[in-house]
C-alpha cells in the first residue's frame, strides 16, 4: 500500500486507517462528526499528500494548457492565481478535475486526484509528445500537502509559520504564494476559509505537529467527504467520471464554450447538449441518502440517481447530490427509493453550507 | 475491549440478553459500532412483527455506511428502543446498553445455539488475521 510522509504519524495518533485508492489513509481519528464540526467552527487539518502536484515547465506551457483543459487558463493573469478545471477526453468525459496554479509563463503547477494520478500522467505525457514536445511534465511526489481549514485556520497557520501572515493575509480566494519552502494557497475542499499548503515531504511531520500544538484538530477522509458534500463540491469517480459530461455534472461553469479556443472534448460537448443536471437533495423523511439510490419522478419515466449522499452533520439531516432530468427545479419534491421504500426529498440549489452557514 | 459474559452473540455481530421476564433484548456489539463509526440513523422493526431466525429486521446507519441487523432468534417484536430515533449515538457511547428491539422468543432454548462471550472473542480474533 502507498503511504504519505505522515503515515506513521496517523498510526501513532490511533487513526482508523482505510485503503483509499491504494493509499493507506486516515478515515478518522476517533469521531468523524467531531472532526467535521471542528472544521466548521474552528480549524482542522487534512493530510492530502496522496494527491499529486505536477509541474508543467517550459516555453509554451500556457498554449499546451489551452488545449489540455476545459476551463480557460487565459483567466490566469497574475502569478499565484489558481483555476479549477476539468481535463476531458475527446468524447467530452471527465478524465479528472484539478487545480492549476499560474506561477510564470514557463511554470504552471497542477494538483490532480490521487486515484487518477497515474492515468492523468500518462494522458498528459502523451498529449505533451503530440502537442508540445519541448515541455517538461514533472510529478512532485517529493511534496507533502496539508489542508488547514476552518474559520480560524489561517490564524493558526500564521502562528506556526513565522512571517507568513504578512505574505498571505492579502491572498484572495484561489490565490497562492511561495514563502520559504512553503507553497501556500487559499483554496480548499470544505466550504470554509483556510489554506492548502505544499511543503517538502521531509518537513511534513514537524509542520503537522506544530499545527497540532497550535490547536488544529486532525481530520480524516470521512470528515473531508461530509464537508465537501455540504459545500456542494464534486467528488471525482462519484459525481463525474470518464463517461459523464461536465455539463451534466454541475460543472458547466468551469467549461469555457464562449471563446473560440479548441480544447480536447469541446466538439463532443457542443454536439451533445446537457439533458440532465446535478441538483441538491435534502431528505424530508428519516433515513440516509447514499450514492446510487434511484430517484422516482412523478409523471416522468426517466429516472435520476444519487451521485453522492450522506448525513450532513451541520444540517443534522441527510443530503445528496443527484443527477436528474432538466425538468426538476429547486423546490420540487422527489422520491428516493431507499431499501425498496420511497422517501420524500426536496430538490435544492447547492451548496448546502458555506462558511459555517446553512444555505438551504 | 471487554465482551460481556452474560450475553449471547451472532456471527453478524448482534448481541442478545435474556431478561427475567423471558423476553430477549437485541443490539449490535461494540466491535460492530467501532467498524461503522458515528451512528446517525436507526430503523427498528414494527412491534408485533414475527421474525424468523436470521431475518433482516433493522438497519443501523453511520456516517460511513448502512448495515443490516438480523434477528438472532425467532420471535415476535414486543418493543423498540425509543431513545435511538433522536440519539443514535447512544450505540457508540455504550453498544451493550443501547438495545434496538425486544423479542418474545418462539423458543428460548434457541439462545443456546448462539456464541457465548468466549466464542465471540475467538471469532473476532480469527477475523483479525
Amino acid at each position: 500500500m502507498k503511504t504519505t510522509s505522515l503515515n506513521q504519524t496517523h498510526h501513532d495518533m490511533n487513526a482508523k486507517m482505510v485503503d483509499f485508492g491504494g493509499w493507506d489513509m486516515p478515515l478518522h481519528y476517533g469521531s468523524q462528526l467531531d472532526e467535521h464540526h471542528k472544521v466548521r467552527r474552528d480549524a482542522g487539518m487534512f493530510d492530502v499528500s496522496h494527491m499529486l502536484a505536477v509541474d508543467i515547465k517550459g516555453d509554451g506551457a500556457r498554449d499546451f494548457l489551452r488545449r489540455l483543459v476545459a476551463n480557460n487558463v487565459d483567466k490566469l493573469l497574475q502569478s499565484g492565481k489558481a483555476l479549477y478545471s476539468c481535463m476531458l477526453n475527446p468524447r467530452g468525459g471527465v478524465i479528472d478535475d484539478l487545480i492549476i496554479y499560474y506561477l510564470s509563463e514557463s511554470h504552471f503547477r497542477m494538483v490532480v486526484n490521487a486515484g487518477t494520478a497515474d492515468k492523468d500522467m500518462a494522458w498528459m505525457l502523451a498529449k505533451r509528445d503530440e502537442l508540445a514536445p519541448g515541455l517538461e511534465i514533472i510529478p512532485r511526489r517529493d511534496l507533502a500537502m496539508i489542508a488547514v481549514q476552518g474559520p480560524n485556520a489561517r490564524a493558526r497557520v500564521w502562528e506556526v509559520i513565522a512571517g507568513s501572515q504578512a505574505v498571505t493575509e492579502g491572498l484572495k480566494l484561489f490565490q497562492a504564494v511561495l514563502f520559504d519552502q512553503y507553497f501556500i494557497a487559499r483554496t480548499g475542499y470544505t466550504g470554509e476559509d483556510g489554506f492548502e499548503i505544499m511543503l517538502p515531504s521531509s518537513d511534513a511531520v514537524e509542520f503537522w505537529n506544530a499545527l497540532l500544538a497550535a490547536g488544529v484538530a486532525p481530520a480524516g477522509l470521512g470528515a473531508r467527504d461530509t464537508l465537501r458534500l455540504e459545500a456542494g463540491m464534486n467528488l471525482y469517480g462519484q459525481d463525474m467520471d470518464e463517461t459523464t459530461s461536465p455539463l451534466e455534472s454541475g460543472l458547466g461553469w468551469t467549461v469555457d464554450l464562449k471563446t473560440d479556443r479548441e480544447f480536447i472534448g469541446k466538439q463532443a460537448l457542443l454536439a451533445a447538449p446537457a439533458r440532465q443536471q446535478l441538483i441538491g437533495l435534502v431528505l424530508l423523511d428519516r433515513g440516509v441518502l447514499r450514492s446510487h439510490q434511484k430517484i422516482a419522478i412523478p409523471g416522468d419515466t426517466s429516472d435520476g440517481e444519487i451521485t453522492s449522499g450522506g448525513f450532513s452533520p451541520t444540517l443534522n439531516q441527510s443530503i445528496a447530490l443527484a443527477r436528474v432530468p432538466l425538468s426538476i427545479n429547486a423546490g420540487d419534491e422527489v422520491q428516493v427509493i431507499v431499501r425498496d421504500k420511497p422517501l420524500r426529498a426536496k430538490a435544492v440549489k447547492y451548496p448546502f453550507v458555506r462558511n459555517g452557514k446553512i444555505l438551504v | 475491549m471487554s465482551i460481556p459474559s452474560d450475553l449471547r452473540y451472532t456471527k453478524s455481530h448482534e448481541w442478545v440478553r435474556l431478561e427475567n421476564d423471558g423476553t430477549a433484548m437485541i443490539g449490535i456489539t461494540q466491535h460492530a459500532q467501532e467498524l461503522l463509526g458515528d451512528m446517525v440513523f436507526v430503523e427498528t422493526p414494527a412491534i408485533g412483527r414475527k421474525l424468523k431466525q436470521g431475518e433482516e429486521c433493522a438497519v443501523v446507519e453511520s456516517v460511513k455506511a448502512a448495515a443490516d441487523v438480523y434477528s438472532p432468534i425467532a420471535g415476535e417484536v414486543t418493543a423498540v428502543n425509543p431513545d435511538l430515533e433522536l440519539a443514535p449515538e447512544k450505540i457508540n457511547q455504550d453498544a451493550y446498553a443501547a438495545w434496538l428491539f425486544k423479542l418474545k422468543p418462539v423458543n428460548a432454548a434457541d439462545l443456546n445455539h448462539l456464541m457465548d462471550a468466549a466464542g465471540y472473542q475467538k471469532m473476532l480474533e480469527s477475523e483479525d488475521h
